[in-house]
């Protein structure tokens, strides 16, 4: 029967990295129409697996099907040919392209000797049409938000016609708004024929929209199930290979005495606009104060004005008593501040430097890491040993390169690093961004075991569930504004919700 | 429900900042209207103003030429991803190898110019002989570019120093005979023209360095190939993962960069001296660099920043010739040394970003490693 053919079957699929067995013997099968799930702990071997289907990488032993014939892919091109099409984690789009050449890149139609820039808007804006995929073709790639760029790298997949769709951890830069969005686009793609492959460290998500769903660990199969036979904690158990807590645990907050104050603090953005536009806050020691908001309403810039790495025009900040408006970051980082930044790659580490190095970023000035002029190896090498140990940092050593890690594991070695010095204030910026949820849990752990020893914690977080549940109070910003400030105990998703869209309690009474 | 819209503040900018890349050609159009105003100044004592003028545009156009190929030579290879700072050596070396091949096709009894075109051929093959060496050791051995660059530039001075006595000064040498130079092609009524006349009577490599900033402008920003070989240079992930291949996008420009650094090359010996000295290139290779990188990789910015740096040097040939005439209160115009050392001063005032900030390719540089 036509239908039983698979549109991608894997079959034991083998890949070894240096020191590092990535796919053991890994098969999978996606039906036609399907949305098949992917889970697995960071380095699982998730987005490794996917790169051998799309031809990024060539497997060492196994096989691959598409439409039950054995396809040899080599190369990105016979992917493309074969009808595949992949959403990388991290996007593949050049910024300074606008969005219609991001699309047609490679897949050019000429007109003369010119690209017929007129022929694929046209083809673009049918496209967008059809899947309800809003775009602008004249757009410049860079200066979009994430969640647009994202539809841009699925109308490209679609532009090269794929029958088969991976998504590499799609919704782990989504506000909910645009995942919601996604789940409806990806329904409509297997509505008309399109197979789906979904990876996702978010459970909940993943049980509404998986047909089928297929669990790593460690880099083998550990098995298969649907969302009618498991629950998040079958799920987490599953993935982890031990019980989950998927709520944070937490004693009542004691908070003593002021740690940061923020006065009317104004930052611009990139594009010169005032992004942050008088803010106003307190955090004390010994308590989590959670920003919730809608991305992109100033959060950015605020954690960036707090952390030294650009320069408000107005306001001031405070830390423990001392003025500090506009210090320097090295100023802040002697002065107790760690920072656990939302974009790794760009504030958190160095990506060609191993994982030694990257742990004493901001401590490698002081002693036992520097005497005098020249490095003390042997002490950097045992404090990333710790560290590796302590964090669960899965790595063949400490001086692997920090960009060999799975994204996972990138975040736990900057956690890492900031968790492990005595600090006064704690500013975590999507701390658990692509992390899966063992890692989410001992990640919030450790936030809370740095709020019961005395340090005041600053959360900033698109995930409201991680707000409600680390926090003790929640400030929600909206448009550069603190406009409210709540109780978390007593705050619902709800309140919070209509917060986030602007909406005060004073408006709500008003109707 | 409604929304209430809290007032965004605007961005505040000065005019100036909101001309963006204008401010570029505004600037450079001033330092050239001061340079020409001021040898006008000074010599409108003996000549008309018309003559000066005519003659400044004239000498800039020819003093231009190399900088602009130089430039785009360079354009080809960055946009792509490979940095490229040997284009002083490949333009010394083709304007060795150019000279001997003309000079030799005139012992087999061909014409003058005929020898001499194929002469200009041979420069661009040799420079694309150059650029194959550093595109092996840049994107094959992805040796570090700047090393690589460095590399070409030395072995260029060493072996057309070495050719030039074994050729020119040993004993019983054959002495080679120049071909003379390639001769000004008038175009009819254009260069009639009253002041900008002289940019229409010019050698062919000039006609040839015009019609390449155009043609290039268009490849790079209308054309497939310029499409993908922006894509290798920003981004050769993105590029790989829909099928493009980036060794072989940049093994093709970097070779295009040197046939044209090859005919940036073959201006010295062929069109403009008739002669070959070693060292003749005297560091333009590296002002068209900094061209390239004044003019914010773009073929028309490049070659506006080229005529900025030849106006500096048509100023002091200026200043040479009237030297008699100069006011003695301007007598430090005289110091040829200071004069001299014009063009490299704007080529470093220029660098500094004091006009505007310019980005180079997000991977210009940095070889590409395919995955396992
Ligand atoms: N290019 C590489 N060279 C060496 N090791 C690699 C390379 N790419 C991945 N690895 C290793 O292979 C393992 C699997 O990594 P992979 O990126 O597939 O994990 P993942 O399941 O996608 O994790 P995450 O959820 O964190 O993205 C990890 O241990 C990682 O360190
Ligand atoms: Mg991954």
């Amino acid at each position: 029967m036509a239908d039983q053919i698979s549109a991608l079957e894997i079959k034991d699929i083998t890949k070894q990295f240096p020191g590092v067995l990535a796919n053991d013997k890994v098969s999978l099968n996606l039906k036609k129409g399907e949305i098949h799930a992917l889970l697995g702990e960071n380095g699982a071997g998730k987005t490794t697996l996917m790169n051998m289907v799309y031809g990024l990488y060539h497997p060492d032993h196994g096989q691959i099907f598409v439409n039950g014939q054995e396809a040899h892919i080599k190369e990105p091109t016979d992917a493309i040919n074969l009808g595949i099409g992949m959403v990388h984690q991290h996007f593949m789009l050049i910024p300074v392209f606008t969005v219609a050449e991001n699309i047609v890149l490679g897949n050019e139609t000429i007109k003369g000797l010119q690209l017929d820039r007129r022929a694929a808007s046209q083809r673009i804006r049918e496209l967008s049409q059809q899947f309800g995929l809003e775009i602008d073709p004249n757009a410049m790639t860079g200066e979009l938000p994430v969640g647009v760029q994202q539809r841009v790298e699925i109308i490209k997949a679609l532009y090269r016609h794929c029958n088969v769709l991976i998504l590499d951890e799609p919704t782990a830069v989504l506000t909910p708004q645009e995942a919601d969005d996604l789940f409806r686009i990806m329904r409509e793609l297997t509505q008309r024929g399109v197979s789906i492959i979904f990876i996702s460290h978010k459970l909940k998500e993943v049980l509404a929209i998986a047909d089928r769903i297929t669990v790593l660990r460690g880099g083998r199969v550990v098995g298969e199930t649907t969302p009618q036979t498991s629950d998040e904690h079958s799920l987490a158990a599953m993935m982890v290979g031990r019980e989950v807590l998927l709520t944070v645990e937490k004693e009542k907050a004691q908070p003593k005495e002021v740690v940061l104050h923020v006065e009317g603090l104004r930052v611009k953005d990139k594009r010169e606009h005032e992004a942050v536009a008088g803010v106003m806050l307190e955090v004390r020691a010994g308590e989590v104060l959670g920003i919730a908001g809608v991305q992109g309403n100033g959060q950015t810039e605020l954690v960036e004005a707090l952390t030294g790495l650009t320069h408000s025009f107005g306001g001031k900040m405070i830390l423990a008593g001392q003025d500090v408006t506009n210090a320097t970051p090295r100023r802040l980082v002697d002065a107790g501040i760690a920072h656990v930044p939302e974009d790794r790659h760009q504030f958190g580490m160095i990506k060609s430097y191993p994982i030694a190095d990257n742990m004493i970023l901001n401590t490698y000035h002081q002693e036992p890491y520097a005497r005098r002029r020249t490095m003390n190896n042997k002490a950097i090498e045992e404090h990333a040993k710790r560290l590796v140990a302590q964090y669960d940092v899965r790595t063949p050593s400490v001086y692997t390169k920090g960009e060999a890690l799975s994204g996972g594991n990138q975040q736990k070695m900057v956690v890492a690093r900031e968790f492990s010095r005595p600090i006064k204030l704690l500013i975590a910026a999507q701390p658990t961004r692509g992390l899966d949820v063992g890692s989410i849990e001992f990640i919030h752990k450790r936030i809370i075991e740095q709020r019961d020893a005395g340090a005041a914690v600053l959360l900033v977080s698109a995930e409201l569930d991680e707000v409600m549940s680390v926090s003790d109070r929640i400030a929600v910003m909206y448009r550069g504004k603190i406009i409210a400030t709540v109780e978390a105990k007593t705050a619902t998703r709800e309140q919070l919700g209509l917060l986030m869209a602007g909406i005060t309690p004073e408006q709500v009474a008003q109707k | 429900m409604t929304t209430q819209a809290l007032p965004l503040a605007q961005p505040q900018t000065s005019f100036w900042s909101r001309l963006g890349n204008a401010r570029r050609y505004i600037m450079i159009a001033t330092v050239i209207g001061i340079l020409l105003l001021i040898t006008v100044l000074i010599g409108r004592v003996e000549n008309t103003v018309a003559d000066i003028v005519a003659s400044f545009i004239a000498t800039t156009i020819t003093f231009a030429t190399p900088l602009t190929l130089g430039a785009l030579s360079g354009l080809y290879c960055e946009r792509s991803g490979v940095v490229n700072i040997a284009i002083e050596g490949m333009m010394l070396g083709s304007c060795f190898f150019g000279f001997i091949a003309a000079g030799y096709f005139k012992g087999l009894g061909l014409p003058d110019q005929t020898a001499l075109w194929l002469g200009v051929l041979i420069a661009m093959f040799s420079g694309l002989l150059f650029a194959a060496l550093h595109a092996v050791l840049s994107i094959r051995f992805k040796v570090n570019q700047i090393i690589s660059g460095t590399v070409i530039n030395i072995l260029a001075v060493g072996l057309t120093g070495y050719l030039n006595r074994q050729l020119f000064f040993q004993q019983g040498a054959h002495q080679l005979q120049s071909a003379g130079t390639l001769s000004r092609m008038p175009i009819p009524l254009l260069s009639d023209l009253p002041l900008i006349g002289g940019v229409f009577n010019q050698p062919p490599i000039t006609y040839l360095a015009l019609i390449l900033v155009i043609v290039t402008q268009f490849v790079i920003f209308k054309t497939v190939w310029g499409l993908r070989t922006r894509a290798v240079g920003e981004h050769p992930r993105a590029a790989d993962t829909v099928g493009i291949n980036v060794y072989k996008m940049r093994y093709a420009n970097v070779l295009i960069g040197g046939a044209i650094a090859g005919l940036a090359g073959a201006f010295f010996t062929l069109q403009s001296v008739g002669a070959f000295e070693p060292g003749m290139t005297a560091g333009r290779g590296f002002i068209a660099l900094a061209a390239l990188i004044f003019g914010n990789w773009s073929p028309v910015g490049a070659f506006a920043a080229a005529l900025l740096f030849a106006s500096a040097q048509a100023f002091q040939i200026n200043l040479q010739f009237y030297s008699a005439l100069v006011p003695p209160e301007l007598d430090f115009l005289k110091k040829s040394q200071i004069v001299g050392m014009l063009p490299y001063v704007l080529t470093m005032v220029a660098l500094t970003g004091i006009v505007g900030r310019t980005t180079a390719p997000a991977e210009d540089g940095i070889p590409y490693e395919k995955g396992e």
